[in-house]
């Protein structure tokens, strides 16, 4: 079982996306994360979903998409060189004076913005990869007592020179 | 440009595609299309009693005419009804444009009167779902339901109608071209690919062609004829693929799988090459995975790439229309050298041909053999259970004589409907439907479809008292813990029944006496030397259906039987 990472465009349309998760959920194939947006064509969307599979259900997994009458095309993002970020909100409460002196280091050494606090909650915005964003989520969660964590689902596009996942 | 209304533009379209027959139940939410229907002579409307029946007739109808069958239904519980029935068409592959009437697009999620969300119902078990939101786009979406649903591998397309957009003012025009992005079905064969294959096939000492359902659908019936007796490879296949070569072919060797013939299993478990053409290899085909041809390389030709290496690993993968394949095979085979595996494969099958234990009385397979020797030329229709297994192992076919089935849902209650449907679709040919007691009765109320439409199809009613496949798995595996099959049994009787006891209920419904409340004939055939005299007064009967209960043996078997996740040769001979 590895991790996998595929890009789909689709039409955008109603039904598609849950046309999508329904085809995940219908045939038990593991689905851990898909997000999806308008392209620069109105009338398609594009889809980066995360998964976890054996590569036979793998493969069966591209075709049943490629099978798919909404489905414009299946992308194996896997191993190809992609820029692959994720947007993940932290709001870390009930900080003492040393907690947000520790907050805003952290913040500088991580290259995350703080975008909003006041005197024991900051909230942190952080566009990295979803590994490095694991990587901070543990971090704050041993070193601090209240987070909430909200996180976008990873997107990608494929590299020109070269590669960040 | 003229503007009609959106109904007006719907009948264009089915006037376009060449309907001639749809299948319609009315309701609220379709009441204006019904209404410009009543105006047009050339469209015939034919209204069953149920929707779920409704959609198989229109399977039927398909499926034994090759056109696309089309279902009218309203919205809410008409639409939900359908669901059964599209789900049986799309295991099977069948064409199906099932258009379903919604409420007003202002009312959509207002849990409307007769609201029900078809399209996400059925998303799953279609091949293709869209609400139609604009008039505009009603021509188009027309347009492509049809087209995807008769292209690539054939399925049920659902089309979703709106009230305000069929009465709605637009567009007369229906287009004659499709250009949808993400579908461009190819049923082209790559010739590089298909070389290897038939290398491979070269090579092999002990060849066999798996075919599947695949083949009747492409119409590559004389093309598998003749690729066999060029090659003198012998053949099996599985329930969907029987037919596509005359089973009395010295090289046909009968169905694989869990009540496949012996010689048949054990083909498929020695063999070296299996060169399977238009199958998707279903569980009930392969049975235990590891053990499946399990020294045989594996050739697999299917026009959809995902039922490719989906449940058996294949060594040289085709993606292709199977016509086209076989067409393009006869360019490169030659004759095989195969008699030392013929012959052994001939002696399996002398040694263990496909009987029916059972005592001297009637049986299914004496009906059946009956029907094989009376009938060149008819379509044969069965429900889901031990009498379609009998059928499939007993019936007789070639090219003149075609067997409809439920075979990747096993819908009971499909066989009768569906006859209905094929008889509509083929009026000079004899339609049978075989039945059980217990399918009968899913769909009984097409009797009055039948009547109304004056279609005089013969229904073989296997009658053994009992749901009798259950029945048979709870006779071989579950200490004969009769659980629910009996289908006399009454509040009144003991909670454990055993089964057999001159004391039991009589039988209920009486279906002769049933058959005439419905304006039908009934006969009922008790003993073997009534089933000629039965048939004769059926086949006098032109103006309707007619009813021949068989009362038969509760404890007649479909055997062999290749048990839940055993291996294919591991078959159960005799009980």
């Amino acid at each position: 079982m590895e991790k996998r990472w595929l890009s789909l465009f689709v039409e955008n349309d109603i039904g598609v996306l849950s046309k999508i998760s329904g085809l995940f959920s219908g045939k038990a194939y593991n689905l851990e994360s898909l997000t999806v947006g308008m392209t620069e064509d109105e009338t398609v969307s594009r889809m980066t979903i995360r998964l976890i599979s054996d590569d036979e259900t793998f493969e069966q997994i591209k075709k049943q998409l490629n099978r798919c009458i909404e489905v414009i095309k299946v992308i194996d993002f896997t191993n190809s060189p992609i820029h692959m970020k994720e947007l993940l909100f932290v709001k870390v409460r009930k900080c003492s004076k040393g907690d947000l002196d520790e907050l805003f280091r952290i913040a500088e050494v991580f290259g995350v913005s703080i975008i909003d606090y006041d005197k024991e909650s900051v909230l942190m915005e952080c566009v990295q990869t979803e590994s490095k964003n694991n990587a901070l989520i543990t971090l704050l969660s041993s070193d601090f007592q209240s987070i909430e964590v909200v996180r976008g689902g990873s997107v990608a596009i494929e590299s020109i020179s070269i590669t960040e996942r | 440009m003229q503007q009609i209304r959106g109904t007006s533009l719907l009948v264009k379209a089915l006037q376009e595609e060449g309907v001639d027959t749809i299948f319609g139940y009315p309701g609220g939410l379709v009441t204006d299309i019904f209404d410009e229907l009543y105006h047009h002579d050339d469209i015939k409307v034919v209204l069953p009693r149920h929707e779920q029946a409704l959609v198989h007739e229109a399977d039927g109808y398909a499926r034994s005419t090759g056109k696309v069958g089309v279902c009218l239904v309203t919205g809410g519980p008409g639409a939900a009804n359908m669901v059964t029935g599209i789900a049986t068409a799309y295991y099977d592959s069948v064409p199906l444009v099932c258009l379903s009437g919604q409420v007003a697009s202002s009312l959509i999620g207002d849990d409307a009167f007769q609201e029900a969300d078809i399209v996400g119902i059925t998303r799953n078990i279609c091949k293709h779902g869209v609400i139609v939101n604009d008039r505009k786009n009603l021509g188009r979406i027309l347009k492509e339901a049809f087209y995807i649903a008769r292209t690539g591998k054939p399925g049920p397309v659902l089309v979703d109608l709106p009230k305000n957009v069929m009465v709605e003012l637009g567009s007369d025009e229906y287009p004659d071209k499709v250009n949808i992005r993400g579908y461009k079905p190819s049923t082209k064969v790559h010739i590089g690919q298909l070389k290897k294959a038939v290398d491979l096939l070269n090579t092999s000492q002990k060849p066999i062609f798996l075919i599947g359902g695949g083949v009747n659908i492409a119409g590559a019936q004389a093309e598998l004829t003749k690729l066999v007796e060029l090659t003198k490879i012998p053949v099996v296949t599985t329930m969907m693929g029987k037919g596509s070569i005359d089973t009395k072919h010295p090289y046909y060797l009968g169905n694989v799988g869990m009540h496949g013939s012996y010689a048949a299993n054990m083909a498929v478990t020695e063999c070296d090459l299996l060169f399977s053409i238009g199958t998707r290899f279903s569980d009930r085909v392969t049975s235990k995975i590891s053990e499946f041809a399990r020294n045989a390389k594996i050739v697999h030709i299917d026009i959809d790439s995902a039922a490719i290496s989906k449940n058996i690993k294949v060594d040289i993968p085709i993606v292709a229309d199977a016509k086209e394949a076989i067409t393009a095979m006869l360019n490169y085979v030659n004759e095989h050298e195969t008699a030392e595996w013929l012959q052994q494969l001939f002696t399996w099958q002398a040694t263990h041909p496909l009987t029916m234990q059972s005592n001297n009385g009637l049986t299914a397979k004496k009906v059946i053999d009956h029907i094989n020797e009376t009938c060149q030329d008819a379509i044969v229709v069965t429900d889901v259970g031990q009498h379609q297994m009998w059928t499939i192992q007993f019936l007789e076919l070639n090219r003149n004589m075609q067997l409809l089935t439920s075979g990747g849902m096993g819908t009971m209650g499909y066989g009768f409907p569906a006859a209905l449907g094929a008889k509509l679709g083929n009026e000079h040919k004899t339609v049978i439907c075989i039945s059980g007691d217990g399918g009968m009765q899913m769909n009984i109320q097409e009797l009055a479809t039948a009547v109304a439409e004056e279609l005089p199809v013969i229904i073989c009613l296997f009658n053994n008292s009992s749901l009798g496949m259950v029945r048979q798995v709870q006779t071989l595996f579950f200490e004969k813990n009769y659980s629910s099959i009996c289908t006399r049994r009454r509040k009144s009787c003991p909670r454990k029944c055993s089964g057999t006891s001159d004391q039991c209920p009589p039988y209920s419904p009486d279906f002769v006496a049933l058959a005439k409340a419905y304006g039908a004939e009934g006969i009922r055939v008790t003993t073997e030397g009534e089933i000629g005299a039965a048939f004769d007064q059926a086949l006098k009967n032109t103006d309707g259906p007619t009813i021949i209960e068989f009362i038969i043996d509760k404890d007649d078997l479909v055997l062999p039987m290749v048990q839940g996740g055993k291996p294919l040769y591991e078959m159960i001979l005799e009980y």
